[in-house]
């Protein structure tokens, strides 16, 4: 008897169905991944079962007994403990107290028990853990064992842990497997969901992958490869179409040389010795999975955040440490990857976002600002790439996801850059608009600028990219020649396994040393 | 089985009709609560709500007096919108008036013996200069310690009042004042000219005018202007056009700084004509009520500062008509703000009825890929 299966469960949202007919089945002592890519579904599954939302469809058996979970507290009382990605603790009361205040009245107000079991616990699963230490002076790593000791408190029977090694250094992640492994010896079930492949194939004895809200598919991640289940994530049955001629890239536009970073932000990803150049005439595509590095890549190719100043090269002149207004001087263009808050502002009007990026375009005369321009500029962008609206003085929130991409693709396209570099072009954009962006972006290419792509559509990449390449927990994988690399390789790149060839740069890439 | 509730639904867009219409549901409010509250303490309503807002604008005489009260809320109102346009919460309005009229005193006590109006320009200038010292401690603050500009802004204002305080009672003290804590009659030279002799209006209207229509060309038509709206907006987009946030910041409460800093040294070399402890009725305070009930539109911000003018000499009115406590100007500009406040919510939300089937089974309709 499984501790927790799921059958058809359905949970649809207005426009959009997350989870249809989802089926899963986790037994005790079993550690179980739920993978999949970012909006496949998965956050809204894991909130089914920790009854934060509530499905339209479909039964949720518990030990084998049919149930309704009525919310998150009727949940943790059967045994369902859940450890978020941010985590909840309040950083000036110690771990004793943060631990308290999620307990019952009774419980609760005994702190000196309470500490003395928090390090039993603790210390049982390998945790050190001083449960008189305020929060604040812990390390990431350690705050995530106060949520894991939280759950553990109580009794439980099924852990789920969203993403839990996307905050911890290699070392405690060991950690914190060989904590899971104890408790699933205990026979805790365990929901694991992860977008790494390989912590997946180490740890879990089941997978279950969602692809737009249905499963994609059931394995044991013990006896097949991560670059089967990366196949499983992206999909099977799409064909990777190669409907445009793939160009040869000329001279260099951008350099990218030995770039390492590391954020303040303790959920960020940092970059390693990261190198790559995008020639003029050429998309470059990046893939891989979300939260790998490429928020932070793009924020510092961008101007958003900035680096060393020889580690950024754009034709000729190092850039690193240039704020984004001047980089757009060079020639530089940016699709970020949110339209709304971020490359749109969204109470604005279409005529003064189109202003955003493209003031050194002459718009701006001593000064003030020159609207008839500005209206034109934006007026051709509306015409020459379709977008539908409700005129000029439409606000960008009230258009739709695609014809908003579009106007945004077409106001960076627009400035005729050198470099365009664009986050995850058509995330979330119908087909149609889809088709508009890649031509468009073809069309920049064969107008001789230098294309860089992160995406995490891989048909799309394999598509639009003359030369493609992954990045993995900030590492860039060999960047090589879209048909030379086959779908099981880039999958195991997207994995982080690079093979003999990430030791050197490689096809003409100059080595810098 | 239906169930009939209340609910609130949001908007898909801002309805523009009630964000001009809230304003005026809560001047309705407000009146009607006003009523209320005279009827409760034993007045006619209506002929109160007459006394205090009517009456007082009977005669020109009530409307110079109107203008006199105009011009401060309107300069310090618009600094304080070009802050809140870039959701910087200034609410030191307050204690930038009150140095501006502090450092205008000073000022103005240097010239006692000056024979020619010129030297009124220098005394602006001091005034101005005052408050937008005063504004600058708060953009150091937010800009290099990233304090929290509400706080900051409150806390100067009381330490604004204590500096006044010390003045009046020290330096700035009359020597033949017989020991009042005021500073000496300043000379008729040091005084805004009248815009007619009647009346004690003066031109430091015209500068309210001048600053509503100077800022508002300001934020509508120049990149600054542009760029500041944009950081308001979204600072996510503003990062992403790479405009510079500490920057904008520093000029947005320069300039309100300055625009209160005039408003107070015109009051002193204005109607009140000397330093004295209580050279403001709270009008930094009540402009924070002006931007908000004007829209932040210019033509807005006149009628508002009207209104919130009014609501002056009404408490006046109703204390020496009626012997109410004047302290009602208070609760008047209280009440405004709260039922705008709670008005403003229809603008992005609307009441709706539900009826509601029990037993509804809930199936899933169209096919639509989960984004």
């Amino acid at each position: 008897m499984a501790r927790l299966a799921l059958t058809g469960i359905t949970k649809a949202y207005p426009g959009c169905i997350a989870n249809q007919d989802v089926s899963l089945e986790v037994k005790a002592g079993e550690i179980h991944a739920l993978l999949g890519e970012n909006g496949a579904g998965k956050s809204t599954l894991m909130k089914i079962i920790y009854g934060v939302v509530k499905p339209d469809a479909g039964t949720f058996l518990w030990e084998g007994q049919a149930i309704t979970v009525n919310g998150p507290s009727h949940a943790r009382s059967m045994g369902i403990g859940m450890v978020f990605q941010h985590f909840s603790l309040f950083e000036t009361l110690t771990v004793a107290e943060n631990i308290a205040l999620g307990l019952p009245k009774e419980e609760g107000r005994d702190l000196a028990a309470l500490s003395k079991r928090i390090k039993e616990v603790s210390q049982h699963y390998n945790m050190g853990l001083d449960p008189e230490r305020y929060v604040h002076t812990l390390s990431v790593g350690e705050q995530q064992r106060v949520e894991i000791v939280r759950c553990l408190l109580q009794d439980i029977k099924l852990l789920i842990l969203d993403e839990p090694t996307s905050v911890l250094t290699p070392q405690e992640v060991k950690g914190l497997f060989k904590t899971l492994n104890t408790l699933s010896e205990e026979g805790c079930a365990i929901l694991f969901i992860s977008h790494k492949l390989d912590e997946v194939t180490e740890l879990c004895h089941g997978a279950t992958i969602l692809r737009n809200g249905q499963v994609s598919g059931d394995c044991n991640p013990q006896q097949v490869t991560s670059a089967d289940i990366a196949r499983m994530m992206v999909g099977n049955d799409t064909p990777l179409s190669e409907d445009y001629v793939k160009a040869e890239g000329k001279e260099a536009v951008l350099s990218i040389r030995e770039l390492d970073y590391r954020s303040d932000d303790p959920f960020a990803s940092p970059l390693h010795k990261l190198s790559l150049q995008v020639k003029a005439g050429e998309i470059l595509g990046i893939a891989g999975v979300a939260g790998n590095g490429q928020d932070e890549l793009m924020a510092l190719l961008s101007g958003e955040e900035r680096c060393e100043k020889k580690a950024i090269n754009l034709l000729g002149e190092d850039i690193g440490d240039l704020p984004p207004g001047l980089r757009r001087k060079l020639g530089f263009a940016f699709v970020p990857e949110e339209r709304l808050g971020r490359g749109a502002v969204p109470d604005m009007s279409l005529q003064q976002n189109a202003l955003l990026s493209s003031s050194h375009l002459g718009l701006i005369n001593k000064g003030l600002i020159n609207f008839a321009k500005v209206s034109e500029y934006a007026q051709n962008v509306i015409t020459k790439y379709k977008v539908k609206s409700a005129g000029l003085s439409a606000q960008a929130k009230s258009l739709s996801g695609g014809n908003l991409q579009k106007f945004i693709i077409g106001r960076e396209i627009e400035q005729n850059p050198k470099l365009l570099v664009c986050s995850h072009p058509t995330w979330g954009v119908d087909i149609g608009a889809s088709i508009l962006i890649r031509h468009a972006l073809i069309d920049l290419r064969d107008r001789g600028a230098a294309i860089l792509v992160v995406s995490e559509d891989i048909d799309e990449l394999y598509q639009i990219s003359d030369r493609i390449c992954a990045i993995c927990h900030g590492d860039l994988s060999p960047i090589k020649k879209t048909q030379e690399v086959n779908i099981e390789t880039l999958g195991q790149w997207m994995a982080g396994q690079f093979g003999d060839e990430s030791a050197g740069p490689t096809e003409g890439e100059p080595a810098y040393v | 089985m239906f169930n009939v509730s209340l609910k609130l639904e949001k908007r898909p867009s801002d309805s523009q009709t009630m964000s001009f219409l809230s304003p005026l549901l809560a001047i309705l409010l407000t009146l009607i609560c006003g009523g209320i509250l005279f009827a409760l303490l034993g007045h006619d309503p209506l002929e109160a709500l007459y006394t205090f807002f009517i009456s007082p604008l009977s005669d020109a005489y009530g409307w110079a007096e109107l203008g006199i009260k105009v011009a401060p809320l309107l300069l310090c109102a618009t600094g304080l919108m070009m802050c809140f346009k870039a959701k910087i919460w200034n609410i030191g309005a307050e204690g930038q008036f009150i140095m501006g009229g502090l450092g205008g005193s000073w000022a103005a006590l240097q010239f006692m013996d000056a024979s020619s109006s010129w030297v009124l320009v220098p005394i602006m200038l001091t005034g101005m200069a005052s408050g937008l010292a005063w504004a600058a401690i708060t953009a150091y603050l937010k800009t290099h310690f990233k304090a929290n500009e509400i706080l900051t802004t409150i806390m100067l204002n009381y330490i604004a009042v204590n500096a006044l305080l010390w003045a009046v009672h020290g330096p700035l003290k009359d020597p033949q004042g017989f020991n009042f804590p005021e500073s000496a009659l300043f000379v008729d030279t040091t005084l805004l000219p009248l815009i007619n002799e009647d009346y004690r209006l003066n031109i430091s209207i015209f500068f309210g005018l001048f600053a509503v229509v100077a800022v508002w060309t300001l934020m509508s038509r120049t990149w600054v202007g542009y760029q500041i709206q944009v950081l308001g907006e979204d600072a996510k987009a503003a990062r992403y056009a790479g405009f510079k946030e500490n920057q904008l910041t520093w000029f947005a409460l320069l300039t309100c700084g300055a625009l209160a800093g005039l408003a107070g040294v015109s009051e002193v070399t204005g109607p009140i004509g000397q330093l004295i402890p209580s050279i403001s009725p709270g009008y930094g305070y009540a402009a924070i009520i002006v931007v908000f009930l004007g829209r932040m539109n210019p033509i807005g911000l006149v009628f508002a500062s009207m209104l919130l003018a009014l609501t002056y000499m009404g408490g006046e009115m109703v204390q020496m008509e009626m012997a109410l406590p004047k302290s009602l100007t208070g609760l008047f500009q209280g009440m405004l703000l709260f039922f705008l406040l709670a008005c403003d919510l229809l603008i992005s939300y609307r009441v709706v009825l539900v009826k509601k089937m029990l037993d509804k089974k809930v199936s899933p309709s169209a096919t639509v890929d989960a984004a």
